[in-house]
């Protein structure tokens, strides 16, 4: 502790709650009631991480977007007060540096080699084979044995056909790279695993570079591979960014479909609803209330002060980390009216599912049309879809730094 | 209402093509943003507000919610 010499770690340590903090027994899809207390009364504060460093946490919707869009506000993983999320993530970071944790204008170079992927057109032209994509994995699930696993079924499979499909990966190496992207986001993954995990897929994807070099194809990881030839990207660059998509690309999108497909079994209205439209635009508005209400990234934005910032009556000091808690702040009454309520006709497209400022997700157009095909024909293909086991059977991803259900044993 | 971009802090999150695909469009090589119109038409403004709204670079301001703001 003696290496830390931010301004505040002198506070009393019974005085700061420790973070992140626990879910309410049977409130699998709210947010920790002490992150709504502090809401109210300290939406400013200081809490206790994982090595003992003592952060702002950040919890009203306003003061969240503001700083997630503040310049004075740093990404940069490699700052000694950078708040990580895990002994894991921080040894994945620091061997796997990537745009997620740099500042522009590294940031804005490395990101924008691969936004095309991702523009509104392109990912549309998509959706034919997204959709052919999810009308096969549901047809295997019909002609087999229930109850089945819709995570292993269908949940998983469909964002990492399509993430395989766009950057050229092949699917077949799924096991492989699910396996060890698992490891990388399981809170209770160790620094010696994380560093194997990550060595794995580092190699993985140079391979994968090192053949589009020579066999380019037309997918993302070609576009990686021709600017290591044209000298824009180093072969470590590529790989690293590479691994960012591939675990970014099925991680996420998976847990949403699972866990959005257990809390519509559970408000059978809001279902109803969904199932019952063809229309693409009540569709979409479902998708962002469920990013909204879900928000599975649950362990806050980590950011660093890079000068002083005044916001709230507080000072938050230079090189002072700083975690801005997009859950709690999607559950703000001031932004969201009855924020706890699942309610699949509001208009919530300003949430902070995604994050806000410059690096707000890249991936979101494409996991929005995958949650669009997803949503719109599961439910009214199999109108009897259940859980099979009660809630309290399910586990729920409560360390992991996705939110989600390891499984979900499902019947119709 | 004149609409303004700028495209050197665009970050082609794509939200305002999916909010006024009237008025917005992205660049084929990178996704960053070209505006299609910089006076769209009135029906076209709240949509055009949302964009700015939502952009999480706050890359797109309207001109005309300055003035609106010199009058209050």
């Amino acid at each position: 502790m003696s290496t830390i010499s931010a301004p505040g770690t002198d506070v009393p340590p019974a005085e700061v709650p420790d973070y992140p903090m626990t879910r309410a027994a049977g409130r699998p899809f709210d947010p920790p009631p002490a992150l709504h207390t502090l809401q109210a009364e300290a939406p400013i504060s200081r809490v206790r991480l994982w090595d003992g460093t003592t952060p702002w946490l950040v919890t009203r919707y306003e003061d969240v977007r503001a700083l997630l869009a503040d310049p004075r506000i740093s990404s940069d993983g490699t700052h000694p007060h950078y708040p990580h999320q895990s002994p894991a993530t921080k040894e994945r970071r620091r061997q796997s540096r990537t745009f997620i944790t740099m500042d522009d204008p590294e940031h804005a170079r490395l990101r924008r080699m691969v936004t095309a992927a991702f523009s509104i057109k392109h990912v549309e032209a998509l959706r034919p084979a997204i959709q052919k994509i999810v009308d096969d994995l549901i047809d295997a699930m019909l002609a087999g044995p229930t109850p089945v696993d819709l995570v292993q079924a269908f949940a998983l499979p469909v964002p990492s056909l399509v993430i395989c499909a766009l950057l050229g990966v092949p699917y077949a190496d799924h096991d492989f790279f699910q396996t060890n992207s698992r490891i990388l986001v399981r809170g209770t993954t160790t620094p010696q695993q994380a560093r194997a995990a990550t060595q794995l897929l580092l190699d993985y994807l140079d391979r994968l570079i090192g053949d589009k070099l020579v066999h380019p194809a037309d997918d993302l990881l070609s576009t990686l591979a021709e600017r290591v030839r044209d000298g824009g990207l180093s072969r470590r660059e590529a790989a690293n960014m590479g691994m960012l998509l591939l675990i970014a690309g099925h991680e996420t999108t998976a847990n949403m479909i699972a866990l959005g497909t257990l809390a519509l079994l559970q408000h059978p209205d809001q279902l109803a609803r969904v199932s019952a439209s063809d229309d693409p635009k009540p569709i979409a508005s479902a998708v962002e209330e469920l990013l909204r209400y879900l928000t599975i990234v649950h362990d806050g934005r980590r950011r660093v002060a890079r000068e002083d910032i005044e916001i709230g009556g507080i000072t938050i000091h230079a090189g002072e980390g700083v975690v801005l808690a997009n859950d709690i702040g999607n559950r703000d009454p001031t932004a969201f009216p009855a924020p706890d309520r699942l309610d699949v006709d509001r208009d919530p497209r300003h949430h902070v599912a995604f994050g806000f400022g410059v690096h707000q997700c890249l991936g979101q157009p494409l996991a929005r049309v995958e949650l669009q095909v997803v949503y719109s024909t599961l439910y009214r293909r199999i109108p009897t879809l259940r859980p099979a086991v009660g809630l309290d059977r399910i586990p729920f991803k409560h360390d992991g730094t996705v939110y989600g259900v390891y499984e979900l044993p499902v019947t119709w | 209402m004149k609409v303004i971009v700028d495209q050197h802090k665009c970050v082609a999150s794509g939200q305002c093509v999916l909010t006024a695909p009237e008025v917005f469009d992205q660049r084929e090589e990178d996704g960053i943003v070209v505006l299609l119109t910089e006076t769209p038409s009135a029906h076209l403004t709240d949509d055009v507000r949302q964009a700015a709204t939502l952009c999480p670079a706050q890359a797109i301001w309207l001109a005309e919610q300055e003035e609106r703001e010199d009058r209050e």
